[in-house]
């Protein structure tokens, strides 16, 4: 069976996270959820969810969360993404392709600024 | 959905759903046996018989959004055009254990897809749920597999999350490597 990254790796990064969280005055966490009912699944949710992973991973982004969940009842919207800072109301998204996540990333959840085009009407 | 890694990621939200606090996917690509098989395996609430005669019907679903649930059915059917099938083996209160298979070489079997990408969406997308992959690989003339069994990393990380940034990359290496070194005993046998 290969090994490929050893358990070791692992503490070493978990100690550069803890060093790191010191640093920084912990802001807000940044929750994310991706719907991944079989609609969502059928209509990309699983390359939506690897974008905003791959972003995170990319750019260094701490304090998100990211959450799958099962299906959220809004098929022609699919893929959904649900979007939470801190402490304020969450914004749904909807048709959030990878180019999408990139624009949600960059000015909501970086920016604090709702991307008002894909936001699914209440 | 085109891919089985897809159809494996709807049944493993089932098993999320179903309340399986443990939940295995294995994966096995024989090429002297021309098989392959996926199989899911959880401990949630199961099923009882009647449900389980009505899941492979087009027409049953459990949730109420919608009157029409086509995953199950669908990958049936897939298999079944791909001299493979569908089983299913559930008890109530138990768990559920489904296992697909396909003839692997089947020109209309739909292929493997991502099952790195899906397997560190599952990992990271639902913390508080055990997950065990495993991917087997029977070669012509070898065979390799590679396990990954999400217990040990959440032990070592507490209350680090799994989607830190650094972490993401460890799992994300960890997956994507393992998968397809476990996967060079298929590629070097098989023709160009």
């Amino acid at each position: 069976m290969p090994t490929v990254k050893s358990l070791e790796d692992l503490k070493r990064i978990r100690e550069e996270a803890l060093k790191k969280r010191e640093i920084k005055s912990a802001p807000g966490t940044i929750q994310i959820i991706v719907g991944m009912g079989t609609p969502g699944i059928a209509a990309g949710a699983r390359e939506t969810l690897k974008e905003i992973l791959g972003m995170i991973e990319e750019k260094g982004l701490g304090n998100i969360t990211v959450r799958q969940t099962g299906n959220i009842g809004m098929d022609s919207w699919e893929p959904i993404v649900q979007v939470q800072l801190a402490d304020s109301t969450p914004v749904t998204y909807g048709k959030v392709t990878p180019y999408v996540v990139r624009q949600i990333m960059e000015q909501h959840v970086l920016g604090g600024k709702v991307v008002s085009d894909y936001v699914v009407p209440a | 959905m085109r891919e089985i890694a897809l159809h494996l990621l709807d049944l493993a939200e089932n098993s999320v759903s179903a309340g399986a606090k443990n939940v295995t996917i294995a994966v096995c690509e024989d090429l002297p046996a021309d098989r392959l098989t996926a199989s899911v395996k959880d401990d949630g609430r199961g099923m009882d018989q009647e449900t389980l005669g009505r899941v492979t019907d087009p027409f049953y679903t459990s949730r109420t959004t919608r009157k029409v649930g086509l995953g199950i059915p669908l990958l049936k059917g897939a298999a079944e055009d791909c001299r493979g099938g569908l089983r299913i083996n559930s008890q109530v209160g138990v768990g559920t254990y489904l296992e697909v298979t396909f003839q692997h070489s089947h020109i209309d079997r739909m292929p493997l897809g991502n099952l790195a990408g899906t397997f560190l969406g599952l990992t990271v997308g639902h913390p508080e749920t055990h997950w065990t992959f495993l991917y087997t690989a029977h070669g012509r003339q070898a065979e390799e597999s590679f396990e990954f069994d999400d217990a040990p990393i959440k032990e070592i990380l507490q209350d680090v999350p799994l989607s830190d940034p650094e972490v993401l990359g460890y799992l994300r290496e960890s997956l994507e490597d393992g998968l397809s070194q476990a996967r060079q005993v298929l590629r070097e046998t098989q023709p160009e």
